[in-house]
């Protein structure tokens, strides 16, 4: 993949406003660098203006301010026609009134690819979507699922430098919304073309993207590729927003030797190894499934805390357990069910031990 | 099985919203069916009348179509009728479905007043809108005794007038349901502004701009009222010059002609009407 940092970015934004009237700042001081070749997902919850940053790289929406380069071509001011990207409409548009063969060609037929080059070029498209033998269908004698392809090849065909997929995989089903996701991983991977997704689904960004940028309400939270996102999210926002995770707030006081001690009502002073040397209030965040459950008060080198089983939920694989303490922290801790068995193994009411490493605690500042 | 298809089936017992398996419904449906078109009914049966005046049934013919197909009068006036109904449909279908795209896409000052105007003619009575057209044409002194058909110019003006908006109507009707990604997807792929109208939004309005004209031709071809003002000695439509024969007596001949009208207009208002609900259907299926 060519995606290692440093490789010059196939899109850079820069510094983005998009302004709605007086009071809605859909996408708000935006900077990003899409590195070419990447499968790159805007994941957020709805209305935080993935949709809008988009269609300005499409050409569809203007900026009120910033700059957008694509491929070192400042576009603003570019219309959407002389734009090197394409997009997968979110309700795939596909033309009703055209076969698909049509549709797929049509890119190709606006911009003056003669009759005979073009079929070649259709039915090469269609096969990579698994199209094959459908180019005389009319779109109302497709499935969704292949509507959706019919996007794909249509914009794929005209080999753009960005393709752009908003919710691609929201309008299928859950078991064809998998099967995409793959294929849509592989379809990048053989094409070699950059890929942009809008998602709302943090599962669906986590599979499939080489980076996931985050935002909300307008902003970028966080850039990262998914697992540095899971496991070292820099702010509440993202920490809370992917995954799940226990959130308490607390104080730091100045760290000193890679060691932050954090001050947590309920949780006594704890002792984070950190190179940050922050004071002040901080969030202290950890996984579910970092903690462990126990019966016995761990030794110090463990974080830990004493509370009563409050809620157990099962779910086959493993049950998410919720313990209370005195003081009225509530967590959430992640059990395997590893052993074939049929007893619970902890009850409401069960007086437990909640414990993780001292690494596994995320430091947050904003 | 106690209930194969072989079995005798008890009848349904009539549901409570099944109103149409009600008698009185029933009853009321007919009686409304009736009035409607008792009076049509005779007038087509009696155009086959072998009678010279219209009271008594004396046997079956269909001389009296011969005999308006030999009126020069008639057929002169059927062609003025044609030819105007013709031309004021092309203008008609695409003055209204200009200002139908017009007012879809755009967003101007006074957009809802300019709407609501537009589709007046719709609503105003006809012989204020035919006296105020003829104020109208003598008053910029519109040349008359010009040869056929520019001596129709007058009238198709004045069907274009009260048409177009009919057709505005239906095409924006149409354009309601219009997904504008449609639109964009043509220009993501490289076609300008000019290709995606012809591309993507002239198919998607056709079912709508074929209704309308073909309700413009039939609004042109039947309308009395208007034309009656704008019409001068030697420009008579064919509406108008039934009404003059009328007014001496009443012939089978009359009743031949004006069957063959319903049966232009009824045709081509079922073809509209079918072409509409073939585009709903179509549409209702992509969903
Ligand atoms: N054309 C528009 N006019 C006014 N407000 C808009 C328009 N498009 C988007 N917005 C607003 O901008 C914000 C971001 O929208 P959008 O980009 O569609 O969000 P997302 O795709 O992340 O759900 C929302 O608050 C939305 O209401
Ligand atoms: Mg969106």
């Amino acid at each position: 993949m060519t995606s290692e940092p440093g490789a010059a970015p196939i899109i850079s934004i820069e510094n983005v406003t998009r302004r709605f009237g007086e009071s809605v700042v859909a996408v708000d001081d935006v900077s990003l660098d899409i590195r070419e070749g990447e499968f790159f997902a805007l994941l957020g919850p709805s209305g935080c203006g993935k949709t809008t940053l988009l269609r300005m790289i499409a050409g569809f929406e203007t900026l009120t301010s910033g700059t957008i380069r694509i491929d070192g071509q400042d576009i603003v001011g570019v219309p959407p026609n002389k734009r090197p990207v394409n997009m997968v409409f979110q309700s795939y548009a596909v033309f009703p009134h055209m076969t698909v063969a049509d549709n797929v060609g049509y890119g190709l037929k606006v911009t003056g690819v003669s009759k005979g080059n073009r079929a070649g070029m259709v039915e090469e498209a269609l096969g990579l979507v698994q199209l094959d033998g459908l180019g005389g269908r009319k779109p109302d004698q497709l499935s969704g699922g292949q509507r959706q392809r019919v996007a794909l090849a249509r914009a794929l065909v005209k080999r753009p430098k960005v393709l752009l997929l908003d919710e691609p995989l929201s309008a299928l089903d859950a078991k064809l919304r998998e099967a995409m996701q793959l294929e849509l991983v592989r379809l990048q991977h053989s094409v070699g073309i950059t890929f942009v997704i809008v998602t709302h689904d943090q599962s669906e960004a986590l599979s499939m993207a080489d980076r996931i940028a985050v935002m909300e309400s307008g902003k970028v939270r966080q850039v990262a590729p998914p697992a540095e996102l899971y496991e070292y999210p820099t702010n509440r926002f993202v920490a809370d927003f992917i995954g799940k995770m226990n959130l308490f707030e607390g104080r730091a006081e100045a760290g000193a030797n890679g060691v932050l001690n954090v001050d947590v009502a309920g949780l006594g002073t704890i002792s984070v190894p950190s190179q940050d040397t922050v004071s002040g209030s901080v969030g202290i965040a950890v996984r579910p499934e970092k903690m462990r459950l126990l019966s016995d008060q761990p030794d110090p080198s463990m974080i830990s805390v004493a509370g009563t089983v409050s809620e157990v939920a099962y779910l086959g694989n493993e049950s998410h357990v919720y313990v209370e303490t005195e003081a009225g922290l509530k967590l959430n801790i992640v059990v395997k069910n590893d052993t074939r068995t049929v007893e619970p193994a902890v009850k409401l009411g069960d007086q437990r031990w909640a414990a993780w490493a001292p690494g596994d605690t995320l430091v947050l500042r904003e | 099985m106690a209930n194969g298809p072989g079995m005798f089936r008890r009848r349904n017992p009539v549901g409570p919203l099944e109103y149409t398996r009600r008698a009185w419904v029933r009853l009321f449906l007919l009686g409304t069916f009736v009035f409607l078109y008792v009076p049509i009914g005779t007038l087509m049966i009696y155009s086959f009348n072998d009678s010279r005046r219209n009271i008594v049934w004396r046997g079956f013919t269909t001389k009296y179509y011969e005999k308006a197909w030999n009126n020069d009068g008639l057929i002169e006036a059927f062609t003025n009728s044609l030819t105007i109904a013709f031309f004021s449909t092309i203008f008609a279908t695409v003055l209204g479905a200009m200002v139908a795209v017009f007012l879809w896409r755009f967003r101007f000052p006074f957009k809802a007043p300019y709407e609501g105007a537009m589709a007046l003619p719709i609503v105003i009575p006809e012989i204020c809108m035919g006296v105020a057209l003829m104020a109208f044409f003598s008053r910029v002194g519109w040349p008359s005794g010009l040869p056929w058909p520019i001596n129709l110019s007058s009238i198709t003006i004045a069907h274009i007038a009260f048409s177009f908006p009919f057709v505005a109507v239906i095409v924006r009707a149409r354009l309601v349901g219009f997904n504008r990604e449609l639109e964009e997807a043509a220009r993501d792929l490289g076609a300008n502004e000019w290709r995606t109208f012809w591309d993507v939004l002239v198919p998607y309005m056709r079912p709508g701009l074929v209704a309308g004209a073909l309700m413009a031709f039939t609004l042109s071809l039947d309308d009395f009222v208007i034309t009656f003002f704008t019409s001068g000695p030697e420009t008579v439509t064919f509406p108008v010059k039934v009404y003059s024969m009328v007014r001496f007596s009443v012939t089978p001949e009359i009743n031949a002609a004006s069957t063959i009208l319903i049966v232009i207009t009824v045709a081509l208002t079922v073809i509209a009407m079918w072409l509409q609900g073939r585009a709903q259907a179509a549409d209702k299926k992509r969903k």
